[in-house]
């Protein structure tokens, strides 16, 4: 099926004004019959159910922390961009759209780029109204930083604890909502199927992680704001509780997922020291605006301590490889090179799998009191991790995965394919492409959140009527008896494995054959070991306790079943997908200088994936890119 | 990292299957732990073992692993998130004890948390208190250019002080009182320093810290147990300019 | 009003009531330190002193410093009680890093000072303690006047190893309440921040311990003869 995202027509800077103009408006009066699901309180579940509430929507928010403050887009360092062209170095909301859609390889649609850029600007706006406490220089003014793949300053921040400072914006607006009673916040709860009537989502199906409960909310549309799936390679930047389960069960309910290939796989993150290690952490890029990034030339020189390496025997490799851009070059790029000089056997630190990020000339220029305003809480958290000080000892970073571009395939409404079902923030597909820049989640999430889901849901809901499904129907009915069917097989396997056992042997499998550089020959070989670990999982798993207590065996153990069948689809994608663009990168197709070689002529599409059955192969379908204002290039940052 | 050498620690953690189950105190063995492990992956070795022994798990609190979600929340040793200066359990690491060593692991302590399960509680309660007003009643969209509002550095570097609040309620786990003012406080110093929150202000400060007794916190009498326990360092001086706040909000 | 209700207004209280008790010792003890001799006629001198002063006001005086101590028992008891609930179950390993022992037994040391209160109004003030000593009874001239002779009582008290025991351990307890009272008062009344509130602990402790050697230096000299009546 040749899939249509509905993107309006026209010149591009008018298209989200004459979009807006063209939506239907639900009455006032009538917005409160209407029941709105919100699943996932992060910056875009929180920022869209406070907004909606506003609206005068009922709406029901679901997360599964115990309060909503908690969402994964706290860690967030960095920043947030917009094209507020403060510094007025020549950004405009052109050059944010051109920067994202060359950033993501030329895999996104455009009028969403348009959109999300446009929109920036209200953002900020809205978090300082909100009180986010962004930096300031000494007049008062807001300021900026630089951060990679952008030549100008845009970035907004807040210390380096920019996604706190935004995600408590958003969770303030939904406390007044919650407090007002247009929104109903339900922790602890886990959403894990969608309930679909009539080909029209309806509502969901959760457990209260608490009681053990299976609970069943019915609603005349259903939002999905419930983050990225990168956890599929167990060691990861997400938090431990991120996982692909809310999407993955709209997936199983015929939602198409699109590009589940995209994964980022960040550069600056803190090495693994060891095999019980649960999760990598990650330090912002912006560290990369003062840090430079090196390894020794000499393979004989990575046992040495670095201040022993003589200046002339560093390869600093992004400023060798990359003059123009330097240490600022993309994720993607960043990391691939950072796995090409470990391969090269010139890595550092443990396993020699790291970098070395030396601010050594920085403190130099600016003082070691400058590097500590800046960067103070980085090395503070590296200090904390690796007993190391990062002031006197140049860091060790490396790469981690870190951000799904990848999701559910969502048209300009936000709307997947199912009626009634969409899709916001990291969960959906739209914006980054292949590859996301930094500073730019954040603006997804807020954008989706704040200023489209608010316009786009009255679109769709002026053309049902409130309340004609009620949770008492008989799809919901099946829908808690597959649950609790589900959760009594894994009860009753009673094997030999623990659920981390497992979901560390997928990692395995995935960051070694589908993560930062993947061949058709390891896809094939994933695509063969993914089903018998699955298989293997669901026979020999050992989960403990009961279903109707917390049990965080049991939760676990469906998010891992879940990663278990995702990846299969997350490989199969890349290995469909015969070019490198972005955060795919295919050791088969690459140019001379190792760079990546996109295949705009076969490839220059969504690949949108329709579950089939695990037994069956999935459908794709594809959604053509059209570039009409951007023109499709090379990706170049030397 | 095969070369360190390994501990073996002696746990004696709080086990509680509901929230009317008296709860009593159960000892662990914890093996072949590294100085590189954190806290919370020493309790994944140990939950480990269990799950293979067929016994239950200790059940706890933890999300990001990176010190700023909130969500872990454990009493070491007597000391919320263990007592390292400005480090939440997550990020506290093995490193910081010796072989043989004996640990006490409890849940936080207070009334207005009751347990749920094990080191799990209940926090809903700082929730309602923002909900009574930790806000700016702003609406989505029409509102003035961010640079509208100038706000000069050392005021939005203090906000931020006081803004960098993870909520995890370590402050309250600390207090012999379990109050929650140095939560509080924060949140009402960061509105109050901003221009955008002193139109809310006198709402604000009134609407909080009756929340904060109606949640069933103790009051406050600076023993500032609060700011030693706090992860992220939040000063106590935060206490005393809601103080400041609420007097004034009298007079209003 | 949310000042007896709330529990910032009723801290605010406390502190207020206890500052100007704090103020009172101030001038109380620089009054009683007339008995080494700075004013003409010593102690005595400054009993008829204060004797003279209309008697509307000596009543009102006494009557706003009762109604303070009142209230500041009477929310202590309150606040105390409130706080023990707030943490029902005490932790298995007491490892508190800011909490003194001071701050933590207030309400004990606060029992002391207000059984000591009792203690030493009938002992001075209506020296029904020990009538025989009693000033009231025992006029000494002074300046062409005979006047109480608070110097021979308080003399004959202090003599007495007992009632010198009791007045030190009471200043003890003075010390050990003012020490955490004395700064607590300037963060309740918000007049602290960051920079100012490790001094203000500091400031607080020596005022308490200028108010206990003060004190103390009454009974322990007499006792050891070196005041002599």
């Amino acid at each position: 099926m040749i899939l249509d995202g509905k993107c309006p027509t026209g010149p591009i800077e008018k298209s989200w004004d004459k979009h807006r103009f063209d939506l239907k408006l639900v009455n006032p009066a009538n917005k409160r019959k209407y029941n709105i699901i919100m699943v996932g309180t992060g910056l875009a579940g929180g920022a869209a159910a406070a907004s909606l509430g506003e609206l005068g929507y009922n709406v029901k928010a679901f997360c599964y922390q115990d309060s909503p403050r908690r969402a994964h887009s706290i860690a967030a360092q960095g920043g947030i961009n917009a094209a507020k062209n403060y510094p007025s170095d020549g950004d405009s909301i052109l050059r944010l759209m051109y920067d994202t859609i060359k950033g993501g390889d030329f895999r996104a649609r455009e009028a969403d780029v348009w959109r999300l850029s446009q929109v920036s600007n209200n953002i900020i706006d809205q978090c300082v109204a909100q009180g986010v406490p962004f930096a300031r220089d000494y007049a008062g003014y807001l300021d900026n930083r630089s951060f990679g793949g952008a030549q100008v300053s845009r970035t907004f921040y807040s210390r380096g604890l920019t996604g706190q400072q935004l995600l408590l914006g958003a969770y303030s607006a939904l406390s007044r909502q919650i407090k007002a009673g247009s929104v109903k916040m339900y922790t602890r709860r886990e959403m894990l199927d969608l309930v679909v009537v009539d080909g029209v989502a309806r509502g969901i199906t959760v457990r209260n992680l608490v009681t053990g409960e299976i609970e069943s909310h019915a609603a005349d549309a259903v939002c999905l704001a419930s983050g990225g799936y990168v956890n599929v390679f167990y060691l990861s930047t997400n938090a431990k509780g991120c996982s692909v389960t809310a999407n993955w069960s709209a997936a199983k309910k015929g939602a198409f997922f699109a590009n589940p290939c995209y994964t980022q796989i960040h550069p600056t993150c803190i090495p693994q020291a060891g095999e019980y290690q649960s999760k990598l952490t990650l330090m912002s890029e912006s560290l990369r605006n003062d840090g430079r990034i090196w390894v020794p030339k000499k393979k004989e020189d990575c046992g040495k301590h670095p201040g022993e390496v003589a200046e002339a025997d560093r390869d600093y490799y992004l400023e060798r490889k990359y003059p123009s851009f330097g240490n600022l070059a993309p994720r993607d790029i960043s990391s691939r090179s950072a796995k090409e000089a470990c391969d090269d056997g010139r890595g550092v630190g443990p396993g020699g799998r790291g970098v070395y990020l030396d601010f050594e000339e920085s403190i130099k220029r600016l003082s070691e009191d400058t590097i500590r305003e800046r960067y103070g809480n980085l090395f503070e958290m590296y200090e904390k991790i690796t007993d190391e000080n990062g002031y006197k000892r140049p860091m060790r970073i490396y790469p981690a995965p870190h951000y799904a571009m990848g999701g559910l395939w969502v048209d300009y409404n936000l709307m997947s394919n199912i009626p009634g079902l969409f899709v916001l923030g990291e969960a959906n597909f739209s914006v980054h492409g292949a590859n996301r820049l930094g500073a730019s989640a954040l603006m997804q999430g807020l954008s989706d959140g704040y200023f489209v889901i608010p316009y786009t849901i009255g679109g769709y809901l002026v053309t049902v009527k409130p309340g004609s499904v009620k949770n008492d129907h008989p799809e919901f009915k099946k829908s808690v008896e597959d649950v609790k069917t589900r959760t009594n097989k894994f009860l009753n396997i009673n094997g030999k494995k623990t659920v981390t056992e497992f979901h560390r042997e997928l990692g395995k499998v995935m960051w070694n054959n589908v993560g930062m550089a993947r061949s058709k020959e390891s896809l094939t070989e994933a695509l063969k070991v993914i089903p018998q670990i699955r298989e293997d999982f669901w026979k020999n798993v050992k989960v403990g306790g009961s279903g109707t207590d917390l049990n965080q065996q049991l939760e676990n153990a469906g998010r891992v079943a879940d990663f278990l069948e995702f990846g299969e689809l997350l490989t199969r994608d890349a290995l469909h997908r015969e070019e490198s663009c972005g955060g795919h990168f295919r050791t088969e197709h690459q140019l001379p200088d190792g760079e990546a070689k996109r295949n705009d002529a076969d490839f220059s599409y969504v690949g949108a994936w329709e579950f089939k059955g695990n037994d069956k192969e999935p459908e794709l379908h594809k959604e053509p890119l059209k570039f009409e204002t951007i023109h499709l290039a090379v990706r170049s940052y030397k | 990292m095969s070369d360190h050498k390994t501990m073996t620690l002696t746990l004696i953690v709080w086990r509680q299957k509901n929230a009317s189950d008296p709860g009593k105190f159960e000892t662990y063995t914890a093996k072949n732990i590294t100085e590189h492990h954190s806290f919370l992956e020493m309790l994944d070795c140990v939950n480990e073992d269990l799950i293979h022994a067929g016994k239950e798990p200790i059940v706890f609190d933890h999300d990001c692993r990176e010190g700023i979600c909130g969500m872990c929340s454990q009493v070491i040793n007597g000391a919320p998130h263990g007592g390292q200066d400005r480090t939440t359990v997550c990020q506290l690491h093995m490193r910081k004890f010796k072989d043989g060593d004996t640990i006490y692991i409890e849940p936080w302590r207070a009334r207005a948390f009751p347990i749920i399960k094990d080191l799990i509680v209940d926090r809903a309660a700082l929730d309602t208190i923002i909900q009574a007003g930790g806000y700016t009643s702003c609406h989505t969209g029409g509102v003035p250019d961010g640079n509208a509002i100038l706000i000069p550095k050392p005021i939005a570097e203090e906000a931020t002080d006081a803004a960098e609040c993870i909520g995890c309620g370590a402050c309250v786990a600390g207090c012999p009182n379990g109050a929650a003012m140095l939560f509080t406080g924060a949140k009402v110093s960061q509105l109050a320093l901003l221009p955008q929150g002193r139109a809310e202000a006198v709402a604000r400060v009134k609407n909080m810290t009756n929340a904060m007794i109606e949640c069933g916190f103790g009051n406050c009498s600076n023993h500032y147990e609060c700011m030693a326990a706090c992860p992220k360092g939040v000063n106590v001086k935060f206490i005393a300019r809601m103080n400041r706040e609420f007097i004034k909000a009298q007079f209003a | 009003m949310q000042l007896t209700s709330s529990s910032i207004g009723r801290k605010i209280l406390m502190a207020i009531t206890g500052q100007s008790m704090v103020l009172f010792a101030v001038i109380h003890l620089l009054g009683n330190s007339s008995i080494f001799g700075w004013l003409n006629g010593g102690i005595n001198a400054y009993a008829e002193h204060l004797h003279s002063l209309p008697l509307p006001f000596i009543i009102g005086f006494r009557l706003v410093m009762l109604a303070m101590v009142c209230v500041h028992i009477w929310f202590g008891i309150q606040l105390t009680i409130e706080n023990r609930g707030g943490r029902p179950q005490q932790y298995a390993v007491k490892a508190t890093q800011k909490t003194t022992f001071a701050s933590e037994n207030m309400i004990w040391t606060g029992a002391l000072l207000g059984l000591f209160l009792v203690y030493h109004l009938l002992h001075f003030t209506f020296q029904t303690i020990s009538p025989e000593t009693a000033a009231l009874k025992n006029l000494v001239p002074l300046h062409n006047e005979m006047v109480p002779n608070v110097l021979g009582m308080v003399v004959a008290g202090f003599k007495n190893f007992l009632v010198s025991f009791i007045y030190a351990g009471a200043m003890i307890a003075l010390f050990l309440h003012l020490s955490h009272g004395i700064q607590s008062f300037f963060q309740t009344m918000g007049w602290s921040c960051d920079k100012t509130q490790p001094i203000l602990v500091k400031f607080g402790t020596l005022v308490a311990l200028v108010l206990f050697l003060g004190y103390v230096t009454i009974p322990l000299t007499i006792f050891a003869g070196i005041l002599k009546g």
